[in-house]
């Protein structure tokens, strides 16, 4: 036993010195490379920089669309296309952004559905909800979106009877967080949700040829 | 000096007798995790029970938030435990401290009538600094935020000054730095952004360096003294472990922050980044394993707190399977891209902080029980030992019976919803009504079920073990009975 313990302290690999040394250093090294990437990243992911479209882009189409080069789907600013029909400037759009955003937390939207996929698994994922056929035709969307929002409970959504709960939604918070999940539909998020069907935009008789995947969902019933 | 196998506090030392009462507090919001969990589970299979009451996001914002606030109670218990044990002199503050103790306990009681009375509020900012900031994990109100932060502040206080006071162990300079490091993190996560990929961004240093460093290394400290004070294991051994623990943990928790940066507006290096550092986090928690195992063999099992030691190796494998396997399964990009933000979360994040921190607060709270209850026996033929033993079987078969069906939920969901419908609206309701997901909900209800009726004993055994024990406690002979 104390032959062994001897052997122990003897070899420089095993010492405690060597390993308290080696978790400074390794810490420090880490904690540099962290602090270096985080610098790039920032900017990067502010708004109106590479990865985040400013939130003036509510003001145009935003579609999401297989990219060959990077073998996703990548979102894709297209023409404009103003919410509800108003141009905004780029305050006038961060005010409305910013106001969807605040009422997505105070009403705790986290905690059912998940936001870039994080927060909780019993909604759907709101990345893209912007985009997704179940709003029918891109004509009808908007008000779709801000009706349903204040009151969900109304409206039975699927086949299992799970329903979201009236929020007290205000008018003008619902207009405004539709802004913001227009918004976020235009974050490049390396092609996740990968594989998704995106609500038919384009501009040529729009009410006569309903995609099919728009057809499915125009009737939210299922049961 | 009381008598043997009674509660009293003069056989406690004063960090000690502030240890229980917030040891007292962790098991009772522990109860309020495993409740408002189940409403949440139940609500998964018959949506309307309680709809519009208490719905899924109120429950489920309370089941977490209890786990966080427990654990963060649990472990500054344990830390008060060994204070003044590890430093040889008494709590430097300790008035202060206690004073501390109450503010945060009446905070979190106001948190969560809020939580239950108003639920939510109207879309400004008063509502995050009132009722609830709508961030997973940290919805407290921007004011208990303040004062967390004062309270930690105070905590760190106590726990630095005494250090510096009393003797500056090996584990006490790896706590204090990591003390440091936990109370500057929470900081990332206190202010607002319109944007969602900055404040995604900001949240995981929070989320992230907490759970899979900070508090990595914050049990690394405790296991360590656990294993000198129910074992005798030699100080010198264990201190290296804990460096090369730190010296692990740090170095591919750090950076393996980056696999939450995959798919939230953050740069495609962070995919290669995230990937690689990630996928060497487990190698840390395989060293813990070896060490307790490797202790515990080596002295033969013997302790003088069985069912302490008994959930110390439990740790060492909750921790190695929770947090390492099943984050490691779905770590890697080419993966992630199909389960993130499925039940494949769910079921990691259950093991996992299951496995690695419930285990060790518990570990602590029956160390301290025998000491309050003056150190009585708690080895073999301990009378009433199959409470102990019912819970530890009842409480692991409940997590690894939900663990499991939320893993097959979470595969059928990556499969349906992900890769084949395209995670739209429809796809999502489509997995959701697949049987193999109902399936898993029932199973998954069954299994809590199963670790509900063990958290209800082993409440009723922390309550009890040691009462009317005439034995006193064959402490271990090393270093530990010297210190």
């Amino acid at each position: 036993m104390s032959q062994t313990q001897t052997q122990t302290q003897t070899l420089w690999w095993a010492s405690e010195s060597f390993w308290k040394k080696m978790a400074i250093w390794i810490t420090a090294g880490s904690v540099v490379v962290l602090i270096f990437l985080t610098f790039d990243t920032v900017k990067q992911i502010t708004a109106g920089g590479k990865r985040v479209p400013a939130y003036s882009v509510i003001n145009q189409r935003i579609d999401y669309v297989f990219d060959d080069k990077r073998n996703h789907q990548v979102p894709v600013i297209g023409p404009e296309e103003p919410l509800f029909g108003k141009k905004l400037s780029e305050e006038e759009a961060m005010a409305l952004v910013s106001k969807g955003k605040l009422t997505t937390q105070a009403k705790n939207c986290m905690n059912c559905h998940t936001l870039l996929g994080n927060g909780a698994y019993y909604a759907p994922d709101l990345t893209k909800s912007w985009l997704d056929p179940n709003w029918g035709t891109k004509e009808t969307r908007e008000q779709k979106m801000v009706d349903f929002l204040m009151n969900p409970e109304e409206m039975l959504h699927n086949s299992i009877g799970r329903r979201m709960t009236n929020l007290g939604i205000t008018e003008e918070e619902a207009r405004a967080t539709v802004a913001f999940l227009k918004w976020m539909s235009s974050i490049d998020t390396n092609g996740f949700p990968y594989n998704f069907k995106p609500i038919d935009q384009s501009d040529p008789a729009p009410a006569a040829a309903p995609a099919a995947s728009a057809d499915a969902a125009a009737a939210p019933v299922q049961q | 000096m009381a008598a043997l196998g009674t509660l009293s506090s003069a056989n406690l030392n004063g960090g000690q007798k502030l240890a229980v009462k917030f040891f007292t507090v962790a098991i009772a919001l522990f109860g309020a995790q495993v409740l408002f969990g189940m409403l949440a589970g139940i609500q998964y299979l018959k949506p309307d029970f309680l709809f519009g009451i208490l719905d899924f996001s109120v429950n489920r914002m309370l089941h977490i938030n209890a786990m966080v606030v427990w654990l963060l109670f649990g472990f500054i218990g344990a830390v008060y435990w060994i204070l003044e044990d590890e430093s040889g002199t008494p709590v430097v503050g300790l008035g202060l401290g206690n004073l501390m103790f109450w503010v945060f306990t009446l905070a979190v009681v106001v948190v969560v009538l809020v939580y239950l009375l108003v639920q939510t509020g109207p879309g400004e900012l008063k509502s995050i600094w009132l009722i609830n900031e709508g961030r997973e994990y940290i919805e407290a109100p921007r004011w208990a935020d303040i004062g967390i932060v004062v309270c930690v502040l105070i905590f760190f206080y106590n726990v630095a000054a005494t250090f510096m006071k009393g003797r500056f162990t090996g584990i006490a300079g790896v706590l204090v730095f990591d003390l440091v490091a936990l109370a500057g993190l929470y900081l990332a996560g206190m202010w607002y952004t319109p944007n969602i990929s900055m404040d995604q961004h900001w949240w995981w240093w929070v989320i992230h360096l907490w759970v899979e460093a900070t508090w990595e290394v914050l049990v690394g400290c405790l296991l360590a003294y656990g294993l000198v004070k129910t074992m005798g294991v030699r100080r010198k051994i264990v201190e290296t472990w804990l460096y090369i623990e730190v010296a692990l943990l740090f170095g591919s928790g750090i950076l393996g922050l980056g696999h939450h940066y995959f798919w939230i507006g953050t740069p495609e290096y962070w995919l290669s980044i995230g990937g690689f550092f990630s996928a060497l986090e487990p190698i840390p928690l395989v060293a813990m394993v070896v060490h307790a195992v490797f202790d515990a063999g080596h002295h033969k099992m013997k302790s003088a707190n069985h069912p302490a030691l008994a959930w110390m190796i439990a740790q060492a494998f909750g921790n190695f399977f929770g947090a390492g396997v099943w984050g490691f399964m779905h770590t890697l990009p080419q993966i992630n891209l199909y389960t993130h933000g499925t039940q494949w979360t769910a079921s990691h994040g259950h093991l996992a902080f299951f496995g690695a921190y419930s285990t060790i607060v518990i570990a602590f709270v029956y160390l301290a029980v025998q000491k309050w209850r003056g150190d009585v026996w708690m080895s073999g033929n301990m009378a009433g030992a199959w409470k102990w033993k019912w819970a530890l079987f009842l409480l692991h078969a409940g997590m690894i019976g939900m663990t499991m069906a939320l893993l097959i939920t979470g595969y059928e969901q990556s499969q349906i919803e992900r890769a084949i419908g395209g995670s739209t609206w429809t796809a999502y309701f489509e997995a959701q009504a697949h049987v193999w997901f109902v399936q898993g909900m029932n199973w998954r209800m069954i299994s809590g079920w199963a670790f509900t009726a063990g958290f209800v004993l082993l409440a009723w055994d922390l309550m009890t073990i040691g009462k009317r024990e005439t034995r006193p406690a064959q402490l271990p002979a090393a270093e530990a009975a010297a210190a």
